[in-house]
């Protein structure tokens, strides 16, 4: 009998229904976060909504216990994979005192947990990518066989600090891997107005890194590509740069109207070419899932969801007069 | 004890903390074989090696932001700005990143990095290598920003600096780095981050400045003695956050207060402690406060005439001290 994808690639049908159950976990999050949003209780929403298969995908080739990771606003997924638990990210969404990434301070989608070393984050784009590299360098000064998985979006890739930490991660061939999550918008923009190279990991030849352009709703092609970036960073080879191309399910944050800049039509492609779906549709055709047993994932998963709604509700803020604490060293 | 040069401090600081602790190490543009273009890592190449003293690609956010992120991991760095001027690609790291890091994680993560930059005139170095840039970073909480004066305030506040558990910008005057010498010991010593210290005791009149103005001041001090009057000296160190307690008790000590800044007048650091002081003092001060610094063009020129207008001399401050002790 042939093997699967995932077998080939030496996944166990236990750890692609986890990865399935992690994808669906984070949607379902997501959206409770607009429903909580849209009804007044949570200020503000950035989605992981179609970027699931990237960012978990990527994830489960990373080593949890060594890695570390410098995720974007999106990247709910990722951390999800490295510890960080729905409770813990409906604290956020509701900005209360528990809050690991911040204590309530940061927006939700600026990630940050030490003790999962997911290393926290800001607003303004593309500075993470010279942070990994001095992550990935400390790690080799100290001879810690630890990779930095750093990731960002496509309009991102402007940035200058793409640049000059690609470069650096580069010529000090640092365990590194970069992910870009192109899902073609910059909020509006889109990618013809963003970059005029036909892929992003062609970027890659310019800074002396292996590049490779894969399907980012396929978890499966970004696992693959993500383990090769990370055999590679931990045989002494260098960074790469992963670009994962996919469809922003949702528009750029709960702020945002996406009916002024993409047609109804183009908004309905990009659901038809949801990444659950298609993970659901491989799982059913190779026999790891079937009705009874995607219920049982859904019905756990909702629960969760409202176990940790109901926890963040009843959690309380911090007190007004903690905005004074951790300015420096107490 | 031994007699050292500003630089001179500045590299024994960085060559014993490397002894002491495997986690500190320094990159910066041209630091290793050269030992930097004012030689400042002079010999650290040679002694820790390439690993911990790297020569990075010409790009100062990387420089900055690969040394916030190894500090993030748990590394000493020391990064080089090669002049003040050509710190401002790295602000974004600097100011969104470094200064709010302890801030925005509820104190979960921390950044103890040291940016090292020489700034300041009076070295024909015109717009782009003679900068005060203090003025950019001085309204940041989570940094800190010394300016030392003395060989012997460059080595205990550089100690400081490394061994701080948040980021600290050590900006040190390039004019200062032969020009001035003096007494350091030779062991192992910290000087306290945020403390200023009374260089001059004295009666008549109140001058508070930081970095190469120090020397300005008491040289023009000591000519105004000869006149019969007496200066009270105060040198910052620490110009972020601001000794409020010591510019308070030099201020109202008496009542007549010159403040010196080689940077441009407006916005400056002194505009701050001139702050400070009317907030406080009022009912000390016996004159208006008067501030002595660079004329309010975007920065010196390079021809020895206009550099000379520019720059602060021990002359002008000892005239606006006479001013100021005659009001």
């Amino acid at each position: 009998m042939n093997k699967s994808r995932h077998e080939k690639l030496g996944l166990s049908d236990k750890q692609v229904l986890d990865m399935y159950e992690t994808m669906l976990l984070a949607r379902k999050l997501d959206e409770r976060m607009w429903l909580l949003n849209r009804a007044g209780k949570i200020p503000f929403v950035i989605s992981c909504q179609g970027h699931e298969a990237a960012q978990i995908g990527a994830a489960y080739a990373l080593d949890k216990e060594r890695d570390y990771i410098l995720p974007y606003y999106r990247d709910m997924g990722v951390v999800l994979v490295f510890g960080m638990t729905p409770e813990e990210l409906m604290l956020s969404a509701y900005a209360k005192a528990d809050d690991p990434n911040s204590g309530g301070r940061q927006m939700p989608g600026h990630f940050g947990q030490r003790k999962n070393r997911i290393v926290t984050g800001s607003s303004p784009v593309s500075t993470q990518i010279p942070h990994a590299a001095g992550i990935a360098l400390g790690a080799k000064l100290e001879g810690k066989n630890s990779v930095a998985f750093v990731t960002l979006g496509d309009g991102s890739t402007n940035q200058g600090d793409f640049h000059e930490g690609a470069n650096f991660a580069a010529v000090h061939k640092l365990p590194v891997i970069i992910m870009v999550e192109n899902n073609k918008y910059a909020i509006s923009t889109p990618a013809e107005k963003q970059f005029a190279c036909k892929n992003l990991s062609d970027r890659a030849v310019g800074y002396g890194m292996w590049g490779v352009t894969v399907d980012g709703t396929d978890p499966l092609a970004v696992y693959e590509a993500v383990r090769q970036a990370a055999m590679r960073a931990r045989d002494g080879e260098g960074p790469s740069l992963v670009e994962t191309v996919l469809h922003r399910i949702t528009a750029h944050s709960s702020d945002d109207d996406d009916r002024s800049y993409r047609t109804r039509d183009e908004i309905e492609q990009a659901r038809a070419m949801d990444p659950i779906a298609s993970f659901r549709k491989y799982l059913f055709e190779n026999g790891v899932l079937d009705e009874r047993k995607d219920q049982e994932i859904t019905d756990r998963v909702m629960k969760t969801v409202n176990n940790a709604t109901e926890y963040a509700e009843k959690a309380p803020y911090a007190k007004p007069e903690d905005a004074l604490k951790h300015v420096y060293y107490e | 004890m031994a007699v050292l040069s500003y630089i001179e401090a500045v590299n024994q600081a960085i060559r014993e903390e490397m002894e002491r602790d495997p986690r500190v190490f320094v990159l910066g543009e041209d630091v290793g074989r050269k030992g930097g273009v004012f030689k400042a890592t002079q010999g650290l190449y040679e002694r820790f090696g390439g690993e911990r003293v790297i020569d990075t690609p010409l790009a100062e956010s990387a420089i900055a932001g690969v040394g916030i992120g190894a500090a993030m991991y748990g590394m000493r760095p020391i990064a080089e700005m090669q002049f003040a001027d050509f710190i401002l690609p790295a602000v974004n790291q600097i100011l969104s990143e470094a200064a709010r890091i302890r801030y925005r994680s509820n104190n979960d993560w921390n950044c103890p990095i040291v940016i090292r930059a020489p700034y300041g005139g009076g070295i024909h170095g015109a717009l782009y290598h003679s900068q005060s840039v203090e003025a950019i970073f001085a309204n940041q909480p989570g940094l800190k920003i010394v300016m030392p004066s003395t060989p012997y305030d460059v080595k205990g506040l550089l100690k400081a600096a490394i061994r701080d558990e948040d980021p600290v910008l050590f900006f040190e005057h390039k004019k200062a780095y032969r020009l001035i010498k003096g007494e350091v010991p030779e062991g192992d010593y910290v000087l306290p981050i945020g403390k200023a210290d009374i260089k001059r005791e004295g009666e008549d009149i109140t001058v508070i400045t930081y970095g190469l103005c120090v020397h300005y001041a008491l040289k023009a001090a000591e000519k105004l003695e000869e006149e019969g009057i007496s200066v009270h000296l105060l040198d910052l160190r620490t110009v972020y956050p601001l000794d409020q307690e010591a510019i308070i008790s030099a201020a109202a000590k008496t009542g007549k207060v010159l403040l010196v800044t080689e940077d441009n007048k407006e916005g400056s650091v002194m505009s701050e402690v001139s702050a400070v002081i009317a907030e406080n003092c009022l009912f000390d001060l016996d004159a208006p406060i008067r501030r002595l610094a660079a004329p309010d063009v975007p920065a010196m020129p390079f021809a020895p005439t206009m550099e000379n207008y520019f720059m602060i001399s021990p002359e002008k401050i000892e005239q606006a001290m006479k001013d100021l002790a005659e009001f």
